[in-house]
């Protein structure tokens, strides 16, 4: 098998607070392959921003990168100098932000902020006087792949010019114009209609298509992750509790966090059968217990979830940081 | 049997600003059409859900019920009083009956004042209560929704949102109220409380005998909590009825269109073909003529790009409003 696009093994980042350290992100391991779209799952305070945001080499003081490493093609992020870091961002790796409204800037036109990454990282654009004008031909191209209509015309309109969903597709273009190998999308829909939402995470699959690049989805909804993510990881305060391929993982949920969540939502189609809310709250993420992080709120919690329960894959492709794991419900 | 609440042709457009150029050579005022000509009604005990994408006027339509917001025309009937004529001490009084739960948790809650004292206000306004009176209800309605009677000396930073959303619905219900709006109680919320919060205010409607208005952009949500629906497009109600009969068997391209749009983890075992809606929502400040769903909707034809549909009233209490209903089958 070859190497994944993404490796990231045992990660731990942590943020110093007048409270304490809290362990954001405490031993997260995943992969990431060629061409696939992976669903990253959990609350907020799971730790799921975080631990990309450790990808990107975004974690700035009071956090640190505590241990573990991330490996891109084979190659150490953690500790990289920062300006290898900056020719990787952009260009290797691309990250959209949930709120497009707020990461781009209000005071440029979209043209200046999508032409600035091209001219930064656009290695395969010509050098000199052409430079410029490739760059803005390749702008209004990725414009228009994501379905920004007028492109050319709309390059000088300023962000607050754009409806929500025209926002997102641009933090899209901009993140793509640079043909990245890996699409980091933090919660690309959660500020848009479900409508738009569609459009948009239509989009991305489609471009992925287009490009083979390999997605990251992180999200909170399961049902996004049903439909456009071949595997998931599953977060809750700052570990992965479950890992696998979608349809395996939403239809034979191995642990009680994963179940409790499809539980907690109403469906569409079985409107009659009641929803179960996961009773308590996410635990403070200082001065943690040494056992199962989800034990005060499990309903099949015993003695043995005192101990540290490790994250072991108990079926092909599938694993679960839960000591019932090999039983099915 | 009257309903409860009957509302009857609302209409409120806001003025925008026109701008210095504008009013120095008399454009004419420009108008957000919020909220063009609804009708609707909620029995009493029931629960009525108001579904609809950001923008389209479902928010005002609460408000404007309330008269948090004045509508401009159109009547709204509360336990047979018409809220709209009321003067400032007929609503002081009939907001005892009527209240409002907030979307945002964070913003809708005094971060300078105790939880005690926020919840103390409504009591003190309305003179209904002082001393240990007053505070034995607080505590009484704290452990209502599910907190403590300590909570009450605690400041909201010091909740999660689930909790501060707890707090919000017990100043709303510390009057008593008949009716509650509820404008996207669970939107800001993490799953797994969205579900406790809908689950408290499923108990609070049983054990108090409440009428709820439940606003959400979240057509699942809507359909679970509600007995009957109304789908809101632009400003206007484009189609009403049973919850069960309208999410089983939707007239409306639109409420189509947006029951498809919905990702759901039970996909694959649907085969549906996927109904998609392309472009954004046009802007209330210059609706389009006609049908205002034409822009987007596959079905359309020049009918409805030149002439509004008429609301056409359907058996088993459904409404909708569309040219071609019953075609195009479904």
């Amino acid at each position: 098998m070859t190497e994944p696009l993404l490796s990231i093994a045992d990660l731990r980042v942590a943020f110093a607070t007048r409270q304490g350290l809290v362990r954001a992100v405490d031993g997260v391991s995943l992969d990431v392959r060629e061409g696939e779209c992976l669903g990253i799952v959990g609350e907020s305070g799971s730790g799921k921003s975080v631990t990309f945001a450790g990808v990107m080499g975004l974690i700035r003081p009071p956090g640190r990168i505590e241990g573990g490493s991330i490996r891109f093609e084979g190659r150490e992020l953690v500790g990289l100098d920062p300006q290898a870091y900056r020719r990787l961002r952009g260009r290797d790796i691309a990250m959209t932000l949930q709120d497009a409204q707020t990461s781009l800037n209000p005071a440029l036109t979209v043209g200046t902020q999508i032409l600035e990454v091209l001219l930064a990282h656009g290695d395969d654009l010509p050098s000199g006087r052409a430079r410029l004008r490739a760059a803005r031909q390749r702008a209004v191209d990725m414009m228009t792949l994501v379905g920004i209509p007028a492109a050319a015309r709309r390059l000088g309109d300023y962000p607050h010019q754009f409806s929500g969903g025209m926002r997102q597709r641009m933090m899209i273009a901009i993140a793509l114009s640079c043909r990245p190998k890996l699409l980091i999308a933090d919660e690309p829909t959660t500020a848009l209609d479900v409508t738009i939402q569609a459009q948009v995470l239509e989009l991305i699959a489609s471009i992925r298509a287009t490009l083979g690049m390999s997605v990251v989805l992180i999200t909170h909804d399961l049902g996004v992750v049903a439909e456009y993510c071949d595997r998931v990881a599953v977060l809750y305060a700052g570990q992965i509790v479950e890992s696998g391929p979608t349809a395996q993982v939403i239809s034979d949920p191995r642990h009680p966090y994963t179940a409790g969540l499809l539980r907690s939502v109403p469906v569409l189609s079985h409107l009659d059968r009641p929803i179960h809310p996961i009773e308590g709250q996410v635990p403070d993420l200082i001065d943690l217990p040494p056992g199962c992080r989800f034990l005060p709120r499990c309903p099949m919690a015993r003695t043995a979830c005192h101990n540290p329960v490790p994250f072991h894959a108990f079926a092909e492709g599938r694993a679960a940081r839960c000591v019932l794991a090999e039983a099915p419900r | 049997m009257s309903p409860l609440l009957d509302v009857k042709d609302l209409v409120k457009h806001y003025g925008v600003g026109q701008g210095l150029l504008g009013r120095l050579f008399g454009a004419p005022p420009r108008k957000v059409q919020a909220l063009n000509g609804v009708s609707l009604h909620v029995g009493a005990g029931e629960t009525l859900g108001l579904i609809g994408e950001s923008g389209c006027g479902k928010s005002t339509l609460g408000r404007a019920i309330l008269r948090l917001h004045e509508p401009d025309s159109g009547s709204v009937t509360f336990g047979g009083v018409d809220v709209t004529a009321l003067d400032t001490g007929g609503l002081k009084a009939m907001r005892r009956r009527m209240q409002i739960i907030f979307q945002n948790p964070y913003a809708s809650l005094n971060p300078r004042k105790p939880v005690g004292e926020i919840l103390a206000q409504p009591l003190r306004l309305h003179r209904l209560a002082e001393g240990a009176a007053l505070r034995e209800r607080v505590r009484e309605m704290l452990e209502h929704v599910g907190l403590r009677a300590a909570h009450a000396d605690r400041y909201p930073h010091q909740f999660s949102g689930g909790q501060r959303q707890r707090i919000g619905i017990a100043r709303a219900l510390i009057l008593n109220p008949e009716f509650v709006v509820c404008d996207e109680p669970v939107s800001a919320l993490d799953v797994s409380v969205q579900a406790q919060i809908i689950d408290l205010l499923a108990r609070l409607k049983r054990e108090l005998g409440l009428t709820y208005l439940f606003i959400s952009h979240d057509i699942a949500v809507i359909g679970y909590v509600s007995d009957r629906v109304a789908v809101m497009y632009l400003g206007e109600i484009v189609e009403n009825g049973p919850a069960r009969a309208v999410l089983r068997r939707p007239y409306h391209p639109y409420t189509r269109a947006l029951m498809s749009a919905v990702p759901r983890v039970d996909r694959a075992d649907q085969q549906q073909e996927r109904v998609r809606l392309h472009g954004d929502l046009p802007s209330p400040m210059d609706p389009p003529p006609g049908c205002r769903f034409h822009t987007r909707c596959g079905f359309a034809t020049d009918l409805c790009r030149s002439v509004a549909p008429l609301r056409r009233q359907l058996e088993e209490d459904r409404m909708v409003a569309c040219h071609h209903f019953p075609e195009p089958a479904p």
